[in-house]
């Protein structure tokens, strides 16, 4: 009974952060604000979901699992780079003006001070971090 | 030892992964397992050509805990955000944080530990590896959160990555 409760709270929890990220993809306007939506959102409503999958399997089937914590490492793994690729997609059309959406909030983005350029327009120089052409 | 076990770190988390996979320990589980843990760094050695010395101890624990709780916490933030704010009273904004860290490791840790906090997005990167561009959500002060995002990720990142 108590675990019926703790399982379905924490099913509506995160089905209710998965459906504000989807909305929050609806409402917002431009690509850069579109992003914070599903990959944040998201997160909180995964984990839930995954957590209330532990819970119901221990209480219900008496096994314990650990794919569960697999898939959040996963998840976390690979969230950044699906988001810093289309970030960087959007950047790149952004300045080659192929994109046309209602204007973003934030405006385009600005240039690092010290006259070099992201690593989207301009190959990283070697022996930074940015480089992978070392040694 | 560092011929045959070129990221230490690597195999051991390989291994882990794997038995996890399997759901069981087993004798056999583990066999193969460390089989891909020794194996699988060796094969890729040339992607990581470098060996990050990152200290496991208990200043990893407080990032990921740390990490762990503003997650939550900015989840709540950002649905307030969604659910709540007008468009036009949304302050997004692009922030520009210079970099001290100097490893591709750890730089990518604090590119993606920015990405996983709800709020901000790390875009890009400078070509010369010395500043993030970090796309946030709704700040009121840009320079302040620059500043949070360095004395509480980048400071606790350089300790880690020494």
């Amino acid at each position: 009974m108590l675990a019926d409760l703790l399982i379905a709270a924490l099913l509506l929890l995160g089905g209710g952060f998965v459906l504000i990220g989807s909305w929050g993809l609806v409402r917002l306007r431009s690509t850069m604000e579109r992003l914070h939506g599903p990959t944040k959102a998201t997160t909180l409503g995964l984990g839930a979901l995954l957590v209330a999958s532990v819970v119901f399997f221990q209480a219900k089937l008496g096994t314990w699992t650990a794919h569960e914590l697999l898939i959040s490492l996963f998840l976390f793994i690979t969230a950044p780079i699906s988001a810093n690729m289309i970030a960087k997609v959007h950047m790149h059309r952004l300045r080659t003006g192929a994109v046309s959406e209602p204007a973003s909030i934030a405006g385009p983005p600005p240039r690092p001070a010290n006259g070099s350029d992201w690593a989207t327009f301009e190959a990283p120089h070697s022996g930074t971090p940015t480089s992978t052409a070392n040694s | 030892m560092t011929r045959l076990l070129p990221h230490p770190a690597l195999s051991a988390m390989l291994l882990v992964v794997w038995v996890l996979m399997a759901n069981e320990v087993t004798p056999g589980g583990i066999l193969l397992g460390s089989l891909f843990a020794l194996a699988l760094p060796k094969f890729t050695q040339p992607f990581w050509p470098d060996r990050p010395r990152v200290r496991f101890g208990r200043a990893f624990a407080a990032y990921c805990a740390i990490v762990l709780y503003d997650i939550v916490v900015a989840n709540f933030q950002v649905a307030w955000l969604i659910l709540f704010r007008r468009n036009r009273d949304l302050r997004a904004r692009w922030l520009i944080v210079p970099i001290d860290l100097t490893t591709p490791e750890s730089v990518t840790v604090l590119a993606g530990t920015i990405s996983l906090t709800p709020g901000t997005v790390s875009s890009d990167v400078s070509a010369d590896g010395r500043h993030l561009l970090v796309h946030a959500l709704d700040v009121a002060d840009e320079a302040a959160e620059v500043a949070r995002i360095k004395a509480r990720y980048e400071a606790r990142l350089l300790r880690i990555f020494a």
